[in-house]
């Protein structure tokens, strides 16, 4: 008996969408990122293009990060207390991109200016070649501060900018619209909301094809498969056309990885879980593993070990099929 | 929602004075109009007044295609019309209609395939509409296996399983919903189902509520196409509402305007 035809035929793919600009394309990138295109479930490549591998973006803050436990701080050393340096650290790890969380401006974190921001995007810019994410510390009313000044100061550098919610995208909307760069809809785990905010982007003038969804990560252990299930559920959507679900997803691995005690912990305080060496990074990449196959495009990672484990993963992944 | 926009056609006043005057901004009007409201394809009918069916017809394709490169349903009940006219059409076509019968089907089928145009395709044969849902069944089940044979891809398929004003024929808008819902298990994946939806209230009392009603109802029975009236928006909000209630589009508060997005089209 002949084995019936499985296939499946999508209606949709998902965007592609390009980070980053090059000399050649108005900016001083020496490389560029492209993510998204897959028009099939991801590893299913009889289906269909897999499209651009996921990208691995590394953190770099605008402040040293005092709460990463030492088995992470360590990896980074002095270059935790200068955003280029750190930057060219991330790069070395492997960062296809770099991601610049100004934790920084937070009014409780510092409440650095919109100047000194500016600064520090200038800063990793001068540092590395690769592509840049800019991310905010999330208090709306300061964000919107300074971010324009950050948009600006990236001018023709195509970065991507975070994030734009249900509550706060008009400010970041015109100045990423203004200076030419991508943007991150953020929404808490909700479909539903992921959509609406896309479209108030689109509504405020904002392409689609442009955005890059957020709908926030959780680490293996901590709601995962919760997490699995939005992507799964918004990239099956997208592939059957939904245009406001066809944006590329970026998901928040380091941070969230080691937020766990599993990561965090010392020796003595879980005996039986391995040493923090190998207990950290394990944790990071696979988080970062599980959600591929769900339909993550840029993975924000931080630990150099999980970061080398997480793109041989890729290579394949990729392969797959 | 795939909708057939179902305004230009000579039964209605308007346009059947525009094609005797050869008025092209009545048509071009109604053409913009209804793709501005969500159509995503136009139907295109002389009216069965028309002395010259071929002439009028090409010449109010020629008149939207001014407009808007969106697929046509060409709409006459004659194939010696239906032939010459729909190898002249530019751009995407749609075969509108034939019936169920073998050689009926054959001939349609072949002038589909040759113009890589869809079809539709109505549960009606010599004896006329079918009266109970098992010769609907059989009719669409004939329908489905002649197009696999002929290759024609499911997504141009339209199966029309005829809709009847609810006054004359009590009984026929549920065995509609039932056909339609036998006849998803025949083909994976499965043909576009489509009724002319203004039909089930012909000569009624309240008629935009009862194509509303009725709408949402064939949505769960799973029409996914229709040929309607595109600017009765509420009619339009509720086959958008109905597709969101049972699970083909994932809810956001701007559902509606969503879903119109969507659809935008570019109109001259």
């Amino acid at each position: 008996m002949a084995i019936p035809e499985t296939k499946e035929a999508w209606a949709a793919a998902i965007n592609r969408l390009t980070i980053g600009a090059t000399t050649a394309q108005g900016g001083t990138r020496k490389s560029t990122v492209t993510v998204g295109g897959a028009k099939c479930v991801p590893g299913l490549a009889f289906d269909g293009d897999l499209g651009e591998p996921p990208a691995v973006a590394v953190e770099v803050w605008d402040v040293p990060a005092d709460d990463w436990p030492e088995e992470l701080a360590g990896q980074y050393g002095a270059a935790l207390n200068k955003p280029g340096d750190w930057a060219k650290k991330a790069v070395e790890f492997g960062a296809d991109m770099i991601c610049l969380r100004l934790m920084g401006v937070h009014p409780d974190g510092g409440d650095r200016s919109a100047e000194q921001a500016a600064a520090t995007v200038k800063e990793v810019l001068a540092a590395v070649g690769v592509p840049l994410i800019v991310w905010g510390c999330g208090v709306a009313e300061k964000d919107n501060k300074v971010l324009p000044s950050c948009t600006s100061a990236a001018r023709g550098e195509n970065c991507l900018f975070g994030t734009i919610t249900e509550k706060n995208y008009r400010t970041l909307v015109a100045a990423c619209l203004a200076d030419g760069h991508k943007l991150i809809g953020e929404s808490p785990l909700d479909i539903n909301m992921a959509k609406q905010v896309n479209i108030l982007a689109q509504d405020a003038g904002y392409p689609l094809s442009d955005l890059v969804l957020y709908p926030n990560s959780a680490a293996l252990g901590y709601g995962y498969e919760y997490v699995i299930s939005i992507l799964e559920r918004g990239h099956l959507a997208a592939l059957n056309g939904d245009q406001l679900l066809r944006q590329p997803v970026l998901c928040n691995v380091g941070a969230e990885a080691w937020r766990t005690k599993e990561a965090r912990a010392a020796d003595e305080e879980v005996p039986g879980l391995g040493t923090a060496a190998r207990r950290g990074p394990l944790w990071e990449a696979l988080t970062a593993t599980g959600l591929m196959p769900a339909g993550a495009d840029i993975l924000v990672m931080r630990h150099p070990g999980a970061i080398a484990l997480v793109k041989q993963g890729i290579k394949t992944f990729m392969r797959a099929g | 929602m795939y909708i057939i926009g179902e305004r230009i056609n000579g039964m209605f006043a308007d346009v059947k004075q525009a094609i005797v005057d050869k008025d092209p901004a009545v048509i071009k009007e109604l053409a913009r109009k209804q793709l501005a409201a969500g159509a995503d394809a136009l139907d295109v009918n002389v009216g069965p007044a028309s002395a010259d069916a071929e002439g009028s017809l090409m010449w109010l394709v020629e008149t939207i295609r001014q407009v808007t490169a969106a697929p046509l349903a060409i709409d006459t009940a004659k194939w010696s019309v239906m032939s010459k006219v729909v190898p002249q059409v530019p751009g995407e076509v749609i075969i509108n209609s034939s019936k169920a019968d073998a050689d009926t089907l054959q001939k349609y089928l072949g002038l589909a395939m040759e113009k890589s145009a869809g079809l539709v395709a109505l549960t009606i044969d010599r004896q006329g509409v079918p009266s109970d849902v098992d010769k609907r069944v059989e009719l669409g089940a004939g329908i489905l296996a002649a197009a696999a044979e002929a290759g024609l891809p499911m997504n141009r398929l339209f199966i029309d399983a005829i809709i009847l004003p609810v006054n004359v024929a009590p009984a026929q808008p549920r065995a509609v919903l039932e056909a339609m819902r036998q006849l998803q298990a025949f083909s994976d994946p499965a043909p576009h189902f489509v009724l002319g939806l203004s039909n089930v209230s012909q000569n009624c009392k309240q008629r935009p509520l009862i194509n509303r009603t009725y709408l949402a109802m064939a949505i769960a029975y799973g029409l996914d196409s229709a040929i309607l009236d595109p600017m009765d928006s509420d009619l339009v909000d509720m086959g958008i509402t109905a597709e969101l209630l049972i699970g083909k589009t994932i809810y956001c508060d701007s559902f509606l305007t969503a879903e119109r997005q969507r659809k935008q089209v570019a109109i001259n």
